[in-house]
């Protein structure tokens, strides 16, 4: 079977998507507390956030109109591989310091390994998606590997 | 360390569980994820299309929100004794709306001279299947 990922999908490792900030609220930690159920009082009630609240935070809102049939939008940096069914593979997350609202924080998407395998499934690409979120004084506040499957 | 928390650190030792809790999302509390982490993929809640289109067995309970519960089994058990430096999942098997996971972990290893404790963890099924396993070092302070 000839390989899926070419050596123009494997030049794209090392390439990143725009440093992103955003502003952390009171209201938004206390509805990605709610709605995973927390129990900690400093997180329902706003004052620190969840560890893994940052999980989605910094992606971008995109239009309506860029919306795939399966809901999704495309990730510039996985969009135009071979396969394209998406599945979270895990995560390895490394916190620096808790986030708090009014932090102003930024971070940075690196596409950091692409590899291909053969399963009982059928073929998937597996891709390693590093983000880096540094407060306003450029300090680190949390770093996650990422692994997603496309099949 | 402070003194309550010296006074856990002491009587921790591998081997000892960790609380467990069982999770049973609504469909309204899946699309809250969602919402809260602006997800639209329709495998969360659109039961036909999830089914017919993606051939899942239901509507999927999304990954990062297992993540989510795991790391609740760390941060209610460490409380304000210590600070959570490390933590990782991975998934092995889908889980869908109607399924009870059950969230628990272990200690692993404790090392005096840093103050920090490895876990183990694993969300699991009705059935005992480990969903998905986890791990985590929390630091004692």
């Amino acid at each position: 079977m000839p390989p899926l990922l070419t050596e123009e999908h494997r030049a794209r490792v090392g390439r990143s998507t725009p440093p992103r900030s955003e502003t952390v609220t009171r209201r938004e930690i206390r509805r990605y507390a709610v709605a995973t159920r927390q129990r900690a009082a400093r997180y329902l009630a706003g004052e620190e956030a969840p560890p893994l609240f940052f999980t989605r935070f910094f992606e971008d809102i995109p239009s309506l109109d860029d919306l795939q049939p399966n809901g999704q939008t495309r990730d510039p940096l996985t969009h135009d591989l071979p396969l394209q069914r998406q599945m979270a593979g895990g995560s390895q997350i490394t916190f620096h310091r808790p986030i708090r609202p009014g932090d102003t924080l930024t971070a940075v998407r690196t596409l950091t390994g692409l590899a291909e395998k053969q399963g009982r499934r059928g073929a998937a690409i597996f891709c390693t998606l590093e983000l880096r979120v540094s407060d306003a004084a450029g300090r680190p506040v949390v770093t996650e590997v990422h692994t997603r499957i496309l099949r | 360390m402070r003194p309550a928390a010296r006074t856990r650190w002491d009587a921790l030792a591998p081997g000892q569980a960790l609380p467990e809790r069982a999770f049973t999302p609504s469909i309204a509390e899946l699309f809250l994820y969602s919402a809260v982490i602006w997800n639209a993929h329709r495998i969360h809640y659109d039961r036909d299309y999830a089914v017919n289109t993606e051939g899942h067995a239901g509507l999927l309970i999304t990954g990062p929100l297992q993540g989510d519960w795991l790391c609740q089994t760390v941060t209610d058990w460490l409380g304000e004794d210590g600070t959570l430096e490390r933590f990782a999942f991975s998934h092995r098997q889908p889980a869908t709306l109607g399924e009870t996971l059950t969230a628990g972990g272990r200690i692993v290893a404790k090392d005096a001279a840093t103050g920090r404790v490895t876990l183990e963890l694993a969300l699991r099924n009705g059935a005992g299947d480990l969903v998905t396993p986890g791990e985590a070092v929390v630091r004692f302070a």
